[in-house]
């Protein structure tokens, strides 16, 4: 299955969609920094990995799919919600990159570079996500 | 207050990014991939090396390790209740997060 690129796809995207997605991530961020400071660093950390826009995210898809199908005068909202399921089966291969990531970070933040610490285990997180998601596609 | 103030801002504009590549991507499947980028966790532990040093950061990124198979087993279950159901999403995504907590925090427990 190619992979393909859409810009055109963020112009369904209104306004008030992007806003939530900020502030959710920005309250998610806000709020771990918060927990983290009064439970302690174990519990703030299992914050870094909550599903905090993933609800807006998939509501979007399913919202954006529906509305490609009707202007083509279909109402077909079974496709949409297939579409978001699709995205969630995409988060789960995602979240095998996730692990990687904190693994990475766990082995290397101490005694080096932040950034590159950070900028490694990012690259670390989409090799492996890619790689789950081909090998997901190829077996299945 | 300010700390505060610049994670919402920082974590905001991380996840943000994240969600925009999202968008522009086919398939779903792959798109997908972007809804389990380490967004909050970049933003996270950015600001908290520099305020509470890598040994605090180290401590958050081992306990992530659990919240990442909560968030495996919580989006896999998202996935399959939509696709079994036809369930509306919002209330599907909405309706389990008491399963990310269920997990992350029974794996915190445990460990």
């Amino acid at each position: 299955m190619p992979i393909e690129v859409h810009p055109s796809a963020l112009k369904r995207t209104k306004w008030h969609e992007y806003l939530v997605r900020f502030v959710f991530g920005g309250l998610i961020t806000a709020a771990a920094g918060i927990i983290a400071k009064k439970f302690g660093p174990e519990v703030g950390g299992l914050f870094l990995a909550f599903p905090a826009i993933f609800p807006a995210t998939a509501t979007l898809v399913e919202k954006h799919e529906t509305e490609k199908k009707r202007e083509k005068g279909q109402n077909d909202i079974v496709r949409g919600r297939d579409a978001a399921a699709f995205d969630a089966a995409g988060s789960a291969m995602g979240s095998v990159g996730l692990f990687v990531f904190a693994v990475l970070v766990l082995q290397f933040i101490q005694g080096h570079s932040l950034w590159l610490v950070l900028a490694g285990a990012t690259l670390c997180w989409l090799a492996a996500s890619v790689l789950t998601w081909w090998i997901r596609m190829r077996v299945l | 207050m300010i700390d505060i103030l610049i994670r919402f801002a920082v974590g905001g504009l991380v996840v943000s990014v994240f969600s925009v590549i999202g968008d522009m991507l086919k398939p779903k499947s792959f798109a997908g991939l972007f809804g389990a980028a380490p967004s909050v966790a970049l933003a996270t532990l950015a600001l908290t090396v520099r305020s509470e040093g890598a040994a605090y950061a180290a401590r958050e990124a081992h306990s992530m390790m659990a919240g990442c198979i909560a968030f495996f087993i919580y989006v896999s279950a998202v996935s399959w209740i939509i696709m079994r159901y036809k369930l509306k999403t919002l209330w599907v995504a909405v309706g389990a997060v008491p399963v990310w907590f269920a997990v992350a925090f029974g794996l915190w427990w445990i460990r």
